[in-house]
């Protein structure tokens, strides 16, 4: 009890520094789970990803599409339990920055599949019987302010024109990392656009999504989808939902994995900052410690005095750091509105960021804890700091 | 009066270990700071460079980038035919019709994919990037399944080194030639022959037409005039301007990224700075006393410890961006979020990044000394005399 008393009372006798070290140590615990948040983000499709999921696509690559009459072809190979298809439509919602993604899809069989997008069925109702409708999610209707009834103008990129869609009905997702920034309208009416406007571009879908019976079996069967269209004119590659999303995100591993980097390197800074505090502390109070010496404490017990104390100031920056995390990972989310899927604080990046505080403070205390440890009471005695 | 230089650099020097601490945090900031600026500057100077002011790029009106792009024959014959378009010796147009897809190639020891560029070209397209050099084997032979690679595939991607083979399309393509672009952006794509690639691939379509202009003060009335042909369903750009644009999205994702982080980082820096110098000025008060009752103003001890906050963050920046320029040695190779392919660059310095990172590193100590500045000179005379 007298140690922990004289722990927090050292820790209080430079109020200003002390409070300046702690606003640091909150800052730097704060980026963290910030950073590792973001990071995590990226990861987010790929963890939603279900392994009873396979992706198949055009085997040049994403660019390309595959016919709509593999459907049945795919359907008919031993383990597929389902099938359904997409197209990515890549476009323009007023402006470039306003991205979120939007999928040309079939409802019945799509929202089959997804059963994490939970659509009342009076919307599913109406969004089947209007070609002209789409579905978005409950995140990106908030961005936007989407109501249902409301007109919505997509600039096609990929397939050229205005596109004009009602939306029929607002979805939300099962659990809270489904992706529900998603934007979803017929297949049917991209496919007749197309058929008017470029008849070469129609009958074509981007990927096919299927849903096999036993996700043991997914190598099995991926390898037999891809037998049937061997050298056909449109040669096709199956993996898993989960590596198939895995590969956007390795697509820019170098910048996440620079993400991380940076995040660690804050940590350093804050563990630069705070050896500072701690090795100004205790050379001033040298004198203190070869008193307490001379008093019979032995050097274990001044060790602990100033471990306690960094351990005291790491503790209470990362509690409130933590803290201030969830609020500014929602702040942070509606900032970028539907760039990220979802954006939720996962328990790995609290576990990490306790850990990060803990070898701050265990770091810092070193050196000086050494020093006081080691110091002869003769020479401490002397010592002016 | 002013108070030597000499008293805050020496004041530095007592306090070894405080001072190697906070100006390796600030160091750490600046090194941050001037790594990002230095990868936008990369990417900027790669896709500058991709470029010739020369020659322009035809793409479908609306088009973000070639891959999306489509052009049909009749349209690619009709820009042939503007009289914009240079000739060459034997009075053929200096212009080439040019297919562009992306491929999906694993990487070098892995086995994750990447989309990489596939331009199918012609040898009038060689003859207009003459940045392109051979460095391995030789160029593809026209009507042939041979293709040559950038020196950034060749390196990175499984089966695209000179002797191997890629296989797409249906198709086996031998790799005959390893380029060098100059370390543009088709250091990070494939060439071959357009029509062959184009047959394997299924299309009638080109992608771009990429042609030199035979006056290069003619391009504005060029663009204006095919904007409202009737028959033409596409624009033009500068090649050097169609490149740069390429970059934007990439370009603001990493510097807001980037300078966002800075900014956050700095914020434990100069606390650092500041709690520094707080110290400083605590333990040295009988010596501000002293000073004050010698004479110097108060503003002069302020600049004093100003000085000494300022010398600091310089150190911290000179060391910061000393190892940042270690950063030049490493390429970075990511999907460019316009064309969606691969792009390989590298950190490049330039003298208005030392210029910014050093500016950066003295607001820093600018920041964290001020208040502690202001505190010195805000001290009693005779108190702080009593202080010792």
């Amino acid at each position: 009890m007298f140690f922990l008393s004289m722990i927090l009372r050292n820790a209080l006798r430079h109020k200003l520094r002390s409070l300046l070290t702690l606003l640091g140590l909150v800052v730097a615990i704060l980026a963290f789970g910030l950073i590792s948040t973001v990071v995590g983000a990226w990861y987010a499709n790929s963890e939603a990803a279900s392994n009873a999921r396979l992706v198949t696509r055009n085997a040049i690559s994403l660019a390309f599409s595959v016919p709509i009459s593999y459907q049945q072809k795919i359907r008919a190979v031993e383990g597929v339990k389902d099938i359904t298809y997409a197209n990515w439509f890549g476009g323009v919602y007023k402006d470039p920055k306003n991205f979120f993604p939007q999928f040309a899809i079939d409802p019945e069989s799509y929202l089959r599949i997804y059963r994490d997008y939970l659509l009342p069925p009076d919307d599913l109702r109406n969004f089947i019987r209007d070609r002209k409708g789409c579905v978005v999610g409950r995140r990106l209707a908030d961005t936007y302010g989407f109501k249902v009834g409301d007109q919505v103008t997509m600039k096609g990129t990929i397939f050229p024109g205005d596109w004009e869609f009602t939306v029929r009905g607002i979805y939300d997702g099962r659990e809270p990392k489904t992706d529900t920034a998603q934007f979803f309208f017929h297949w049917e009416l991209l496919n007749e656009t197309m058929k008017q406007k470029f008849p070469r571009r129609a009958n074509y879908v981007g990927v096919y999504v299927v849903e096999i019976t036993n996700p043991d079996e997914a190598a099995a069967v991926s390898q037999g989808i891809d037998q049937i269209f061997k050298n056909s004119a449109w040669e096709t590659l199956t993996e898993t939902e989960q590596a198939f999303q895995l590969g956007f995100v390795s697509m820019i591993e170098a910048i996440v994995v620079a993400i991380r980097l940076m995040s660690y390197v804050v940590i350093v800074i804050i563990l630069a900052v705070m050896a500072n505090t701690m090795a100004m502390t205790a050379r001033e109070r040298l004198s203190e410690y070869a008193t307490l010496k001379a008093l019979g404490f032995r050097p274990a017990h001044v060790a602990a005095l100033i471990f306690g104390e960094s351990l005291t100031l790491a503790a209470i920056g990362a509690v409130i750091g933590i803290a201030l995390t969830f609020p500014a990972a929602r702040g942070f989310s509606a900032l970028t509105g539907t760039l990220f899927p979802t954006m939720q604080v996962a328990d790995t990046t609290v576990v990490r960021q306790v850990v990060s505080a803990l070898v701050v403070g265990v770091l810092a205390a070193a050196l000086p804890a050494w020093r006081a440890a080691h110091v002869k009471i003769v020479d401490g005695l002397r010592s002016i700091g | 009066m002013k108070v030597p230089l000499l008293y805050s650099y020496r004041n530095l020097w007592a306090r070894k270990l405080t001072t190697l601490l906070t100006a390796g945090g600030m160091a750490l900031v600046v090194f941050v700071f001037a790594a990002v600026l230095m990868l936008d500057a990369g990417l900027k100077k790669t896709l500058v460079d991709t470029g010739s002011y020369d020659n322009v790029v035809v793409t479908r009106r609306g088009a973000e980038s070639e891959v999306q792009s489509v052009i049909d024959r009749v349209q690619a014959n009709t820009v042939e035919a503007q009289p914009e378009v240079a000739l060459g010796p034997g009075g053929r147009a200096q212009l080439s019709k040019e297919s562009v897809v992306l491929i999906s190639l694993i990487k070098r020891g892995g086995d994750k994919p990447a989309n990489v560029i596939i331009r199918g070209t012609s040898p009038t397209g060689l003859a207009l990037r003459p940045q392109l050099r051979i460095v391995a084997g030789r160029v593809f032979r026209p009507g042939s399944n041979e293709i040559i690679t950038g020196r950034a595939v060749a390196d990175r991607f499984a089966g695209a080194g000179l002797g191997e083979a890629l296989r797409f399309g249906g198709r086996d393509w031998v790799v005959v030639g390893v380029f060098d672009a100059g370390r543009s952006g088709f250091d990070s794509e494939v060439w071959g022959d357009a029509e062959q690639l184009m047959q394997s691939f299924r299309r009638s379509i080109f992608s771009s037409v990429v042609f030199k202009l035979a006056d290069p003060q003619a391009f504005d009335a060029f663009a204006e005039r095919i904007l409202t042909d009737p028959r033409l369903t596409v624009e033009a750009k500068r090649e050097t301007r169609f490149y740069a644009d390429q970059s934007g999205k990439l370009s603001a994702f990493i510097s807001y990224l980037g300078l966002t982080l800075s900014v956050i980082f700095s914020i434990g820096a100069m606390i650092g700075a500041m709690i520094t110098m707080y110290a400083a000025v605590a333990n040295r008060t009988a010596e501000i006393g002293a000073l004050r009752a010698l004479g110097f103003q108060r503003y002069a001890v302020m600049l004093a410890f100003l000085a000494e906050a300022l010398l600091l963050a310089m150190v911290g920046g000179v060391v910061g961006l000393g190892l940042a320029s270690f950063m030049q040695f490493f390429t970075i190779s990511t999907v460019n979020f316009q064309s969606f392919a691969e792009l390989a660059f590298s950190f490049t310095l330039n003298p208005g990044i030392v210029l910014r990172s050093l500016l950066f590193a003295l607001l820093m100590g600018l920041v964290g000394g001020f208040l502690p500045a202001l505190r010195a000179a805000r001290m009693n005379i005779v108190d702080s005399l009593r202080a010792a």
